[in-house]
């Protein structure tokens, strides 16, 4: 008896790995299109990383500000991501947002509320209107926990239709999935353990939609969970699929510092939007010396005119302390560079001496018991202290705008959510990426689930990759000669940390790529102790080898990329360059090595294009490209 | 279990004693490590440290580390806690800490327990209902109307309230007609909710999800990391007005009028009533009113609603020294906890027995 005979397996039209906003929005469209859908997710229902989310979803719905539209966000997003977006995919998130924000409202949510009863829209880094729909700040729990109450409401139908709640959509929870598996060049299956029990499982289905999230745990000060290992984006590359944008990881410019055990964890932009101030160890609010050109027309240069802007944002310009991510981390950087650090190597971020004590409380309630409870410090009274830490990764599957299907050469591979690349280009801006959750997948659950009906046959999973999967998976068990997972997570933290950190240097990434190799045959040799059930160290040493993947992607692009932009800064060429603006960098894998290809980013459409100001394009584009603009231009007056 | 010498690197991290239960759903037992404990550490900091060195394949739920996720409840010196906001200075330097998986639910293995039993829970309570007539984008609500529903939806799911109340503690039996505070306060959301179309939230929850087996100690309030009033916000309200839509005449008049427990909506639900109306002084009224142990609500009680009939003598929860329900076996002198309603009490508790606090009655 081989051992896949004795596998449990399962037979769905559509899996969605990944239950965080992306994927439970993809398989909401699966089942609404008819289609039985299961759902996978490494933590219980309800948990994943879309839960943590705090500031908001951004929509150009226009409650607060009805000068705000579509157009705008398209330009606040290109601008944000410094024109290396796929236009296309901001295009339709700026078009589509507020739909999705106003479905959920159908599905319960209850956002904050303007005056006039209409969804409450705050201001965010990057924002030119207040853009982001939220509740208080805890926004990601009610979008997570309103789409997890509208799958029950979706069973709840299918138990009064078929007598069983999981007729046609089903939860599979802490159920890890290692591999995907093909028939030739189409998605035939995905298997993976429970990791309650460490039996194995098999889908059996001929579309996978990926929405799992990024990759954040490489770093060591990381706003991100356990979670975070980049299975998705290794999956899809051993699929056959592609990455681009890899090199692009943000850095959140305010985790906490101290105390150390919870060095990394977010502080909400909130705080900032909300008037929140960062100040040196000499008191000095710091961030008007870090406006950058790009940026100088948007931005107040007094602290007087930046203090006006928060009561009357149309006749003033905004302050410094908003400015994209990447800049605002890039700052502390320096400034704690500099020796104007906090003792605990941060800033001081003050919103005491800005709001009333109680306006705080109502408006930063999680933030508020995060400091009480965490670190002992009341933000009522006294500054946090903060600095930067690795948040979220820009680059990701590389996917078809408008149907979310991964390219490279596999069918039946969806992507959408953190895990896909290229909405936001080399930087997202916060509030965003809630948005692009719901937008890319609701289309890629769509386009997953139509896909399935174009099929004449469906993909048969072959016997022996099924055998070869289980292999790999006991393999770390089997083994007792090798290293403790926990220690090689460590070494790539340190390699990743600092080697291809926030500030990045040729020699060092060099060096980066030699590590990750050895790492890799480390990691080849990890050997896990205990036995199937519940055995985190087992679990670590699986997503050990994606960890290392998608590791050496990142290092070989931001070698490979000579030019700083957004999330990617190179002190060895410190300025944003044109012609690299026209390239992404494309990961495939042949065998199991990384190869690294260019690739020209597609055109802008016209209409899209002259949305903006000849002055600003000039920041970003080739002559060649300029001189484009201007025939356009004259063409059209 | 060997202790550890702590590596020669200077005596900045203190080593503390962990007894940590160890096991799986075929039986298990305390074990006791020494760990090293750093300053500004919480105990999931701990348990990360055991699993990199002692105990690699210790399991342990967790994702977010900033209590967000409601992944990491177990019970910590036998309280129900979250293990990522339960910092170490909170305990004595020499004070040996033990860390047991939730009483309520089978282990699966360490500190992981089977917590399927919420999910049914979850799925059995009815949906949000759209209003048929208002389409994506018409939704209309004003702040004060989402802030009572917006509380409830607070809720990370940690479970701990589920696990500490008593109903289900200790009562296998009680399980299946039992939902628990976690999913009271999910109804309570929806009957709060201004445009929610069903209008039988209070009465279903009464009748499908065993309301009535709620005494009100008001454990799960203690125990909930959100600080959600779970009692007084949402259970006891909706106790009020599943008992006084029973019995009330008047009330039963008005809800052929109007959808019951809400005034007219215009299309922006700003109707609701603008505070507490005043109240009479009613210091000194003796109640015994329910299980609620606040004065006022039991003032209220007493004097605003005349029920006709003779208020029943309260049912005292067994409570120990401190009097608060004993959390666990750990902290407790028996084995297994005892019914807190008394051995002569059977469920469901005839509506007649219960008697609530009635902020609506002083409107009058
Ligand atoms: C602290 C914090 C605050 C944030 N705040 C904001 C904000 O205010 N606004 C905003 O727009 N964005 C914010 N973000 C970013 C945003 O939350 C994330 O980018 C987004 O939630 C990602 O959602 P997702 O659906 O792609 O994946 P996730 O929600 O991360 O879900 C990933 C899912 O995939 C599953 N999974 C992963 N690997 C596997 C596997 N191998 N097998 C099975 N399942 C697997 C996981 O279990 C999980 O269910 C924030 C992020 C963090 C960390
Ligand atoms: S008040 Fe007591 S009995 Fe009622 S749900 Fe809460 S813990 Fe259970
Ligand atoms: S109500 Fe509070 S204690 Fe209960 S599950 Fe929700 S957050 Fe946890
Ligand atoms: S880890 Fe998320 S609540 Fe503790």
């Amino acid at each position: 008896m081989t051992t896949t005979t004795r596998i449990e397996r399962h037979h769905y039209d559509v899996v969605v790995i990944g239950a965080g906003g992306a994927g439970l929005r993809a398989a909401i469209e699966a089942r609404l299109a008819g289609k039985k859908t299961a759902i996978i997710s490494k933590s219980l229902f309800g948990k994943a990383h879309t839960v943590m989310a705090e500031g908001g979803a951004a929509a150009a719905m226009g409650n607060v500000n009805p000068r705000d539209s579509w157009q705008v966000h398209f330009r606040d997003t290109m601008r944000g991501g410094k024109f290396l977006n796929n236009f296309r995919m901001a295009e339709l998130h700026a078009k589509e947002s507020p739909q999705r924000i106003w479905e959920l409202e159908t599905y319960g949510a209850l956002f904050d509320r303007t005056k006039d009863g209409k969804i409450s829209q705050r201001n965010f880094g990057g924002h030119e209107y207040p853009r982001l729909a939220h509740v208080g700040d805890r926004t990601g729990l009610e979008l997570i926990r309103t789409l997890q109450q509208k799958i029950v409401s979706l069973q709840q139908e299918d138990k009064a239709e078929f007598g069983d709640y999981e007729a046609r959509i089903k939860v599979f929870s802490e159920t890890t999935i290692t591999e995907l598996l093909l028939d030739g060049d189409r998605v035939a299956g995905a298997f993976g353990y429970y990791r309650e029990s460490g039996e194995f499982v098999l889908f059996e289905t001929p579309a996978v939609v990926l929405a799992t999230g990024g990759v954040g745990r490489s770093y060591k000060v990381t706003s991100n969970s356990w979670e975070y290992t980049g299975d998705g984006h290794a999956l899809a590359l051993r699929a056959g699929a592609t990455l681009i944008n890899m090199e692009f990881l943000q850095f959140h410019p305010t985790g906490m510092v101290w105390p150390p055990s919870v060095k990394g964890i977010l502080v909400t932009e909130s705080v900032r939007g909300d008037g929140g101030v960062l100040k040196n160890s000499d008191g000095k609010r710091f961030m008007f010396d870090y406006v950058p050109d790009v940026f100088r027309k948007q931005y107040a240069e007094t602290e007087e005119e930046a203090d006006r802007w928060y009561t009357d944002p149309d006749n003033n310009r905004r302050p410094p302390e908003l400015l994209p991510r990447d800049e605002v981390a890039r700052a502390i950087n320096s400034e704690v560079k500099a020796g104007r650090g906090t003792p605990a190597g941060g800033v001081y971020l003050d919103i005491a001496s800005r709001l009333p004590a109680e306006e705080i409380r109502r408006r930063l309630p999680s933030m508020y018991h995060q400091f009480k409870e965490l670190a002992d410090v009341d933000i009522t009274k006294e500054p946090m202290e903060v600095g930067p830490t690795c948040h979220y990764v820009m680059g990701g599957v590389e996917v078809d705008p408008d149907s979310g299907a991964a390219a490279g050469h596999v069918r039946g591979l969806f992507a959408a959510g953190e895990v896909s690349g290229g909405m936001h280009g080399s930087n997202r801006l916060g509030g965003n990426s809630l948005s692009d959750l719901l937008v890319f997948g609701k289309r890629a659950g769509g386009h997953a689930a139509s896909y399935t009906d174009t099929l004449a046959s469906r993909p048969k999973v072959a016997v022996p990759a099924v055998e070869a999967a289980v292999e790999t998976a006991l393999a770390p068990l089997q083994r007792d000669t090798g290293e403790s997972p926990y220690t090689l997570q460590q070494d790539l933290q340190a390699v990743m940390g600092d080697l291809v950190g926030i500030i990045r240097r040729e020699g060092e990434l060099a060096d980066a790529l030699v590590r990750l190799a050895e790492l890799r045959e480390r990691v080849a040799k990890v050997s896990a102790s205990g036995g199937r059930r519940y055995n985190p160290g087992w679990h670590l040493a699986l997503d050990l080898r994606n960890m290392l993947v998608v590791s050496e992607c990142t290092a070989k692009a931001a070698l490979e990329r000579r030019e700083s932009r957004g999330g990617h800064t190179r002190e060895d060429h410190p300025t944003m360059d044109p012609q690299w603006r026209r390239v992404n960098l494309v990961c495939s894998l042949e065998g199991d090595t990384v190869q690294l290809t260019r690739k020209p980013l597609p055109k802008m459409r016209s209409e899209l294009i002259t949305l903006f100001d000849r002055a600003e394009l000039a920041k970003y584009l080739t002559d060649e490209e300029l001189a484009e603009f201007d025939a356009l231009a004259e063409k059209e007056s | 279990m060997a202790e550890r010498n702590s590596p020669a690197a200077g005596d900045a991290a203190a080593k503390r004693q962990f007894r940590i239960w160890r096991g799986d759903d075929t039986g298990g037992d305390l074990q006791d490590y020494m760990v090293e404990v750093n300053e500004g550490e919480v105990v999931l900091d701990v348990i990360h440290r055991l699993q990199a060195t002692d105990a690699p394949d210790l399991a342990c739920r967790w994702n977010c580390k900033a209590g967000k996720c409601g992944s990491c409840s177990m019970e910590i010196n036998g309280k129900p806690r979250l293990a990522c906001m339960t910092r170490m200075s909170t305990f004595e330097e020499d004070e040996t800490v033990t860390v047991t998986p939730l009483r309520t639910f089978p282990v699966i293995r360490d500190l992981v327990t089977d917590v399927s039993f919420n999910y049914e829970k979850a799925r059995e309570t009815p949906a949000f209902a759209p209003p048929a007539d208002v389409a994506p984008g018409d939704y209309r609500m004003q702040q004060v109307d989402v802030e009572r529903s917006q509380e409830f939806r607070k809720c990370i799911e940690c479970f701990l309230c589920q696990n500490v109340c008593h109903v289900i503690r200790d009562h296998e039996e009680n399980k299946p007609a039992f939902s628990g505070p976690r999913f009271f306060i999910r109804a309570a959301e929806l009957d709060m909710h201004p445009l929610d179309a069903r209008t039988d939230r209070k009465q279903y929850a009464q009748s499908e999800m065993g309301l009535g087996y709620c005494n009100i100690t008001k454990c799960c309030t203690e125990v909930c990391p959100e600080h959600i009033k779970i009692t007084d916000n949402g259970i006891i309200p909706m106790k009020e007005r599943v008992v006084d839509r029973r019995y009330d005449p008047l009330v039963w008049l008005g809800s052929k009028i109007f959808r019951r427990g809400e005034t007219p909506q215009s299309s922006v639900t700003s109707a609701r009533a603008a505070g507490p109306a005043a109240r009479p002084n009613l210091d000194g009224v003796h109640s015994h009113a329910g299980g609620s142990h606040d004065p006022q609500a039991e003032a209220q009680a007493q004097s605003g609603v005349n029920w006709h009939r003779e208020v029943p003598h309260p049912t005292a929860p067994a409570v120990d020294e401190r009097g608060k329900l004993p959390l666990t076996e750990l902290t407790f002198d028996r084995a297994a906890a005892p019914s807190p309603f008394g051995d002569d009490v059977t469920f469901p508790l005839p509506p007649e027995h219960l008697n609530f606090a009635h902020p609506e009655q002083d409107k009058h």
